[in-house]
C-alpha cells in the first residue's frame, strides 16, 4: 500500500499534473487525492481555469503609431544594408 | 517593405528561407505575424510601454541582422522570443541600475506554496466580464507578479512555449522554470479568485 499524499505534496506536483506531464503512477495518486480532498480539488480546478483563461487571450493589435515606427525603423535598416 | 503583398498562408519555414535570400516582403510578413505577440511579451516583461516599444524594434532589427545565424532547428518564433527576452531583461537591468525600479528578486526557494483563497469558481467564470474588463483584470494580475515569475508564466502559459524552450529563452534550468511556473500559476489563481469565485461562495456577496 503506497502512502497517501499530503496536500503539500499534491501542490508540489500540481503544475505537472495540469500539464499532463506526470507518469501514470503519480498521476493516479494525485487523482485519488483530489477525490478525497475538496480543497485540493478546488485549487486544481481554479488553477486549471486560470491557465485556460490566459491561454485564450489573443494579443491586442499593436497600436498604429507603434507599428509605423517599427516599419520605418526596419525600412531604414534594410535600406542601409542594401546600401 | 511598406506594401504588404505576400500572401499570409505561406508557412513559416518558407518565409524564413525567402527572407534569408533577401526577400524583404517575406521578412515583413514574419514581422506582421509575430509583432503583436512580441509586443505583448515585451510589455509583460518590462512592465513599461516605452521600453516595450524599444524591445519590439530591437528584436526585429536584430532578427533581420542575424537572420543568417538562425539555424532552423528551433522554430523562428522561439528564436525571436529569445532575442526579445534578452532585450527586455536588459531594459529591466538598466532600470535597476537607475534605481527607478526595484528588481530585488527575492526568489523564495522554499517549497511552500501559499494558498489562501479556497473558493470554487463557476463554469466559464470569465463570461461575467466584458472582453475589455477581462483584459484589464488579467493584465493587472500579471503585472503584480515579480518579474521572474511573470516572464516564466508569459512564455509558458500565454505564448505556449514548452518548458524546455522557456528554460532556454530565460537561461534557466528546467526545474527552475517548473518551480517558478507553479508559483506564478498559484499566485494568479489567488488574484483571479477575487473576481471569478462563485457568487454564493462569497459571504459578503449580498452587500
Amino acid at each position: 500500500m503506497t502512502p497517501l499524499l499530503t496536500c503539500k505534496e499534491f501542490l508540489r506536483e500540481l503544475s505537472d499534473y495540469l500539464d499532463e506531464s506526470l507518469d501514470a503512477e503519480i498521476r493516479a495518486k494525485l487523482e485519488k487525492h483530489i477525490t478525497e480532498c475538496p480543497n485540493c480539488w478546488v485549487i486544481a480546478d481554479t488553477t486549471r481555469k486560470t491557465i485556460q483563461i490566459y491561454k485564450g487571450m489573443e494579443p491586442y493589435p499593436i497600436p498604429d503609431d507603434v507599428q509605423d515606427r517599427l516599419m520605418k525603423a526596419l525600412e531604414k535598416k534594410i535600406a542601409a544594408r542594401e546600401g | 517593405m511598406a506594401v504588404p503583398t505576400t500572401p499570409t498562408g505561406i508557412d513559416e519555414a518558407t518565409l524564413v528561407a525567402q527572407a534569408r535570400e533577401g526577400d524583404t516582403q517575406a521578412f515583413a510578413e514574419l514581422v506582421r505575424r509575430y509583432e503583436g505577440k512580441i509586443f505583448r511579451l515585451a510589455q509583460h516583461v518590462t512592465n513599461n510601454r516605452e521600453d516595450a516599444e524599444d524591445v519590439l524594434q530591437e528584436t526585429f532589427m536584430k532578427a533581420y541582422e542575424h537572420l543568417d545565424q538562425f539555424q532552423g532547428n528551433s522554430k523562428f518564433y522561439t528564436w525571436i522570443v529569445r532575442i526579445a527576452v534578452n532585450q527586455a531583461l536588459m531594459k529591466l537591468r538598466r532600470r535597476k541600475a537607475d534605481k527607478s525600479v526595484s528588481m530585488d528578486e527575492t526568489i523564495d526557494t522554499g517549497e511552500d506554496t501559499i494558498v489562501r483563497e479556497i473558493a470554487a469558481w463557476g463554469e466559464d467564470p470569465e463570461q461575467r466580464f466584458s472582453r475589455q474588463e477581462l483584459g484589464e483584470i488579467l493584465d493587472t494580475a500579471i503585472q503584480s507578479l515579480e518579474p521572474p515569475y511573470r516572464s516564466v508564466f508569459v512564455l509558458r502559459d500565454i505564448d505556449d512555449l514548452s518548458t524546455e524552450e522557456t528554460a532556454e529563452a530565460l537561461n534557466l534550468s528546467v526545474p527552475a522554470v517548473k518551480s517558478r511556473l507553479l508559483r506564478a500559476r498559484l499566485q494568479l489563481r489567488e488574484k483571479l479568485s477575487r473576481y471569478f469565485k462563485r457568487k454564493g461562495d462569497d459571504a459578503f456577496a449580498y452587500l
